[in-house]
């Protein structure tokens, strides 16, 4: 019992992370184009030094 | 006079001093399309970033305010391949993507929830059935209602706040059974939990509202998906006129920041982007976007123009006009507003379905509550069962039934071309018995095509072509279209009026009128051949020959015809061109009842008529003459030609020059009725088991779980045959 006790709340305030760590991806807009970023994770665009 | 554009309407001024702009793009295709924009973009002076949606087909582009000017990253997307044009996002899109945020929101949280006290549950439940303490039971129910509770008081706004909305207007809808069912198993879970019972429902009220909200987000984010793609559409059409603003000197504007008093400058072969009186200039002018009317009208000083009519061979300089009361568009406008408030409130399938739910529900409980006292139970154990049945008879089943449906059936009509305005559309176009059509513009294609270019030898339609490409007017883009022509001829020159000349290999070769290029005795061999072509003539050298131009059917016409009336629909056309014109058409299309010469108001009548004779009427129409019949019809369709005023008041819109889009429209709308009317049907029979199993007492959390998620799943999977097409 004194196991659960402590336990089951790691576990949940493990959930806890993961939710905030959705809204944060909801809120930095991440979710506004999901075709372009399944995409640009394989775009081979070498580091380009032009100045800007 | 020379032209600059000015784009500072469509800039946005950002904190930090940066601007920015949103281009819709057209012909982004993949990912390679987007790091070539990107690349492009980022490589123009002082652009600091450049961001592609692909979803949405639009880029964003900042800089610090000044220094960049807008029309030189469209240019950079012309050198590129890409015709780009400024997007203004509207009120209404804004509103909806941060509701569909919120409710991405919610339904992270009410998952969340669902799955830690799911975990909390299936502990209890197998616990139940060997060694738990009461000890550990209550501390994984009081661990339950410390992440529902506040879960569902977050992640449930949107049923509350409908619900209440619904009570305070003395209605019943979908909302409110939900939101009675979920506070009362929280109430009825806490009380339990106080009394150190064996079972708690906090898994089944956040499960119920994990689902809902499921349901929601993916409705709500299949209708922003095709309201940005007709956003695209819209801007692209790159309404733009051509203001003085000075004496002399031009300045290419959006239409939409032209205001009345301004001066703006008409070109032959554009279209007039507002409404004005000429104050200067001759010319015809094709209305028949407008009107239907295909025989151009001479205008001059003091005559009114309006806007989305075509200007054929004059310059015109404008006075743009608020528009005089009792002109076309103020008529038309008035006649929607009117048609609007007429037409009968169509009573959707899910409201009809709440309206029966709702109270059927809420009396079961009730009589099983009383029915338990009265058998002797405790009180709590009577309000126990009652509040098992609320939740068992979960609107789980009910409320996806419908959305999942809808869903899956805009998504087919996207793919056919069609793009929904309306959400209800779908059982409208089910029901339709009567398809009326517009006739300039829906089943003729809006651009004029030539028709004896097969008797004309190659090279000389080749060259026609090209030279053809060198003049603005529309009989001109007519040739230079059905030659294909891509290279404009160097050195030609443009007589307002008469045509085009140029030379080739010192022989000189003109297009234009028939006087131009010394064919008038062809043009009148022609006319006895077909009076109702319009004609432009061509000359190379000594060789002459005429083009033959009229309005074409749209290739599929006669087959959709043929379609609709094999899938059982009454066929009309309603026309405001003249009777000799409509009369042609409708032989060809086999249609036997037509009108011509209809304007709105007659348009309306015809449409009331059908409607009191108890006929489902679809209108299809493009032109502004149409917007009234549309909003009074059951139901809508429009080309993507339409005219704004039109698009908007219809219910969807078929895009590209193809009409299969509306026999497509009604065979899967009729489809998705009929899986709709199934989904009831299992929702039904579900609760006509479920709610018996309840009564006696055997709704268990287990059960209730497993119930819900079976039904819904059956529901949704059923609704994923809602895809395919009946064939009509």
């Amino acid at each position: 019992m004194e196991v659960l006790v402590y336990l089951v709340p790691m576990a949940l305030g493990l959930g806890l992370l993961g939710l905030a760590g959705f809204i944060w991806c909801l809120n930095s807009g991440q979710y506004d184009d999901l075709d372009g970023a399944a995409w640009r994770a394989i775009m081979d665009d070498d580091d380009v030094t032009n100045a800007k | 006079m020379v032209a600059a554009r000015d784009f500072t309407h469509f800039v946005q001024q950002l904190d930090g001093g940066m601007a920015r702009i949103d281009l819709a793009v057209d012909g982004m295709r993949c990912a390679a399309c987007m790091a070539a924009i990107e690349g492009g973009l980022a490589a123009v002076p002082n652009v600091a970033r450049a961001r592609v949606n692909l979803t949405n087909k639009r880029v964003a582009v900042e800089w610090p305010d000044g220094t960049v000017d807008p029309a030189c990253l469209i240019d950079t997307l012309a050198d590129l391949g890409y015709r780009a044009y400024p997007f203004q996002p509207g009120r209404l899109e804004a509103a909806e993507a941060a509701e569909a945020k919120f409710l991405l929101r919610c339904l992270g949280v009410a998952a969340f929830a669902a799955m830690n006290v799911m975990l909390l549950s299936v502990s209890v439940w197998s616990g139940n059935l060997t060694d738990i303490t009461a000890e550990q039971r209550d501390f994984f129910h009081w661990l339950s209602a410390l992440v529902a509770l506040p879960a569902i008081a977050y992640a449930g706004q949107p049923f509350f706040r409908s619900a209440v909305r619904a009570l305070v207007r003395r209605q019943l809808n979908m909302d409110v059974p939900i939101t009675i069912g979920v506070v009362l198993a929280l109430a009825m879970s806490v009380a339990e939990t106080l009394h150190h019972a064996e079972h708690a429902y906090f898994d089944s009220a956040i499960m119920l509202l994990t689902f809902l909200l499921a349901g929601r987000f993916l409705d709500q984010n299949m209708r922003a998906r095709t309201r940005s793609f007709a956003g695209n559409l819209a801007a692209l059409r790159a309404d733009t006129v051509a203001k003085f603003v000075s004496d002399q000197d031009i300045q290419e504007v959006p239409a939409a920041s032209v205001r009345p008093g301004d001066v703006v400058l008409v070109r032959p072969g554009e279209r007039v982007g507002v409404d004005g009186l000429v104050i200067a200039g001759r010319s015809d002018v094709d209305q028949s976007l407008i009107s239907g009317e295909t025989t151009p009208v001479a205008v001059g000083p003091e005559s009114t123009v309006y806007a989305g009519t075509l200007n054929r061979s004059g310059t015109l300089r404008l006075l743009v006009s608020a528009g005089p009361a009792g002109s076309l568009l103020d008529t038309v406008i008035r006649l929607v507003e009117q048609a609007a408030q007429v037409r009968s409130r169509y009573v959707r399938l899910s409201e009809r379905a709440a309206k029966l739910y709702a109270p059927m529900v809420h009396l079961t409980a009730l009589l099983t509550m009383l029915g338990w006292l009265a058998v002797g139970a405790s009180w709590r154990d009577a309000v126990v069962t009652a509040i098992a049945v609320l939740i068992i008879t979960c609107p789980c089943a009910l409320g996806l039934a419908i959305p999942a449906v809808q869903v899956v059936a805009s998504g087919a009509l996207f793919r056919s071309g069609v793009l929904l305005n309306a959400p209800d559309a779908i059982e409208r176009l089910a029901a339709a018995q009567t398809v009326v059509f517009d006739k300039t513009g829906t089943l003729t294609l809006p651009d004029a095509v030539v028709v004896n270019a097969a008797s004309v030898p190659p090279e000389m339609l080749a060259l026609a072509g090209r030279l053809a490409l060198a003049s603005h007017h529309p009989l001109a883009g007519a040739v230079a279209r059905a030659a294909g022509a891509r290279r404009p001829l160097d050195g030609a020159s443009e007589e307002p009026g008469r045509g085009v000349r140029a030379e080739v290999d010192g022989v000189e070769v003109r297009i234009g009128s028939a006087e131009f290029c010394d064919a008038l005795r062809q043009v009148e061999d022609l006319a006895l051949m077909d009076p109702q072509a319009s004609t432009i003539a061509f000359r190379h050298g000594d060789a002459r020959c005429v083009f033959a131009v009229r309005q074409q059917l749209r290739i599929d016409a006669v087959a959709v015809i043929g379609r609709l009336k094999r899938a059982g629909l009454a066929i009309e056309i309603l026309s405001g061109d003249r009777a000799a014109a409509v009369a042609p058409v409708a032989r060809e299309l086999g249609v036997e009842q037509w009108h011509a010469a209809q304007n709105p108001a007659d348009k309306i009548a015809r449409i009331a008529t059908l409607k009191r004779d108890g006929r489902n009427v679809l209108m299809v129409g493009d032109g502004l003459n149409d917007a009234p019949s549309l909003a009074a019809a059951d139901v809508s369709l429009s080309p993507t030609s339409a005219v704004h005023l039109t698009q908007a008041a219809a219910d969807a819109l078929v895009l590209g020059e193809r009409l299969t889009g509306v026999a497509d429209a009604i065979a899967i709308a009729r489809r998705a009725r009929r899986v709709m009317q199934q989904n009831l049907c299992l929702a039904i029979v579900y609760n006509a088991i479920a709610v018996p199993v309840a009564i006696l007492g055997f709704a268990t959390p287990l059960i209730a779980a497993l119930a819900m998620s079976g039904s819904s799943l059956l529901v949704t999977a059923n609704a994923l045959r809602a895809r395919q097409a009946t064939t009509p």
